[in-house]
């Protein structure tokens, strides 16, 4: 037996597209665990090094933790559809080395961010009609993009680094790497992103239909649903998000080589899957991809902080997933009860 | 006036006859069961009617004007909707997110069109309380029971007002008790208004809630009566073939 749903909050945690909210819910989801994570390794952490609950090293963490987790907010529909996209670090990559080459030639920042957004928007629309509409298998279709747009984005520099951004330089190191009230800029960003990922994913028609379309799409396109064009925005939004990253990136790094966002697929996967997006489809939430990028940074943080030899790091983030997958088998298990 | 009339239909793939001259009207309100053995024509017959497939001969009429549907979905704007035996639902939404998906009812906030929650928990409560089931709008279906289901699936008809469901095989895979409960709503649904086609192979359901049974053999209707006028006994030689035709 359930217990009865509280109240009708419409935002907040919950196990459906529905905004139904509930204790249960609540005290279920994954979200809630992994926030209870982050707390106690940075209480733990803070206590075995002085070095880490500092105001720099945290703002540190806050920066390092956005650029992950406005990608994994991208793929987080993709995921929620039942789909996967490991060309974003790739997206990234091609979306880096459009802006810095575009800078480069002294156009303004802000018709080379636009020129930025467009590149990776049509990046996504590209994996999203191969597969919603030539119904490739996500994963080949990405595999093969992640090859191409790599390619692409050696091609568009000739293999050579970008380190000077013409005119356009103070303001796109000032707004990819600069801070704003004490917070980086991306920051805000990120908070952006969230809160508007998290609007379209529980209240509009379309994260309701992300959310269908992962459960069953057998059923949602009986009901009429233009099942494909749903996915194909959500692979579209994907990269649309990787290029938002990928500007600021540009202006934190300060430089450009074509192998920016490399390996950082894998990543953003991870944080999407450790706060509770289920590969499997159907579920996830934009508060999940934030606080699961959050817990990789801060266990690359402490690692770093507490003297670790950094390719430790990879097996800590490994059993992170390992234990996100264990969590949702648990779920699964009860359910099927 | 019959809400539904098939006059002369047939349809053939190719050189095989799946269905022939096939006639059979339903009228507003009623339960019709539809029988026969795997392989008579019932699920062709069934497609035809919700939009799946176009007869290759004959008439199809709604409300005693001729039709030619090219989808589901043109069948569902003349209020003809199916229940698939699968159910078609989404296992990680709640009920009454199911109940309303593809009809969401929206609310203005601010510049934004956004979901109506409260609104749609609210009127699938309703749904699901005139239907006489346990089912609550924010359970998640993956945590329902089989009759559950049913009434999540049910209510998409109610709440749709179709004209006809057609139920594909409800009862085939669910437990004594749930049968009771799906049979309950297919009485609910006929009080409502509702006709129904109920597609089993289980006797004792057509019996139990049909008015009138048609039988299928081999592509063709060899009988067509009133449950009350016929006998388990005749409808399964008539499927068997034993009975030719009644």
């Amino acid at each position: 037996m359930q217990d009865e749903a509280l109240s009708a909050s419409p935002t907040g945690f919950d196990d459906s597209a529905t905004g139904g909210w509930s204790w249960r819910a609540w005290l279920g989801s994954q979200e809630l665990w992994i926030t209870v994570a982050v707390l106690v390794i940075g209480v733990v952490v803070s206590r075995l090094t002085p070095h880490f609950a500092t105001f720099s090293n945290l703002g540190n963490v806050l920066q390092n933790l956005c650029f992950i987790g406005i990608v994994a907010l991208g793929i987080t529909p993709v995921i929620i559809t039942g789909g996967i996209d490991i060309s974003v670090g790739s997206i990234t990559g091609l979306c880096a080395v459009t802006l810095g080459v575009l800078l480069e030639a002294n156009w303004s920042f802000w018709s080379g961010a636009l020129v930025t957004l467009a590149v990776g928007l049509a990046a996504g629309c590209f994996n999203g009609f191969l597969i919603a509409y030539v119904r490739l298998s996500p994963f080949v279709v990405t595999l093969g993009t992640l090859s191409a747009y790599r390619s692409l984005a050696i091609v568009v520099t000739a293999n050579q680094a970008v380190y000077s951004f013409g005119h356009a330089e103070p303001l796109t190191l000032a707004i990819g790497g600069g801070h704003t009230f004490g917070i980086a800029n991306v920051f805000y960003a990120l908070a952006v992103c969230a809160v508007a990922l998290h609007f379209l994913l529980k209240m509009t028609r379309w994260g309701r239909y992300i959310y269908a379309v992962g459960g069953s799409e057998h059923a949602t396109r009986l009901t009429g649903i233009p099942v494909r064009r749903i996915k194909l925005s959500a692979y579209a939004f994907a990269g649309l998000l990787t290029a938002i990253a990928a500007i600021f990136l540009v202006g934190w790094l300060g430089s450009v080589t074509n192998g920016i966002g490399q390996g950082d697929e894998l990543r953003v996967i991870a944080a999407a899957v450790i706060g509770g997006a289920s590969l499997a489809g159907g579920y996830g939430s934009a508060f999940g991809a934030v606080i699961g990028s959050a817990l990789i940074e801060e266990i690359r943080n402490s690692l770093l902080l507490a003297g670790v030899d950094p390719f430790w790091q990879g097996l800590f983030v490994g059993l992170f997933i390992l234990l996100a997958v264990f969590l949702q088998r648990l779920q699964t298990m009860r359910e099927e009860d | 006036m019959s809400l539904i009339r098939l006059q002369g239909v047939g349809k053939h793939f190719g050189a095989v006859r799946a269905l022939e001259d096939v006639a059979l009207e339903i009228e507003d309100g009623e339960v019709v069961g539809l029988m026969g053995d795997n392989g008579a024509g019932k699920s062709t017959l069934v497609k035809i009617l919700a939009g799946n497939y176009r007869p290759s001969a004959g008439t199809y009429l709604v409300n005693e004007k001729a039709v030619s549907f090219d989808s589901p979905a043109d069948a569902r704007r003349m209020g003809i909707e199916v229940v698939y035996q699968d159910l078609a639902l989404c296992n990680n939404l709640t009920a009454a997110a199911n109940v309303f998906l593809g009809r969401e009812l929206m609310k203005r906030v601010g510049p934004f069109q956004v979901l109506d929650h409260e609104q749609m928990n609210r009127r699938a409560a309703a749904l699901f309380r005139e239907l006489q089931s346990e089912t609550r709008s924010r359970d998640v279906v993956t945590r329902m029971s089989g009759g559950q289901r049913q009434a999540v699936a049910i209510a998409r008809t109610r709440l749709a007002e179709a004209k006809l469901v057609l139920m594909d095989e409800p009862t085939a895979a669910i437990s004594v008790r749930q049968v009771a409960q799906v049979l309950a709503l297919i009485r609910r649904l006929r009080e409502a208004g509702h006709a129904v086609m109920l597609i089993s192979h289980r006797m004792p359901d057509i019996f139990a809630v049909c008015d009138r049974v048609i039988v299928m053999r081999r592509g063709r209707k060899v009988a067509d009566k009133a449950t009350a006028t016929t006998s388990p006994e005749e409808v399964t030689a008539l499927i068997t073939g034993a009975l030719m035709a009644a």
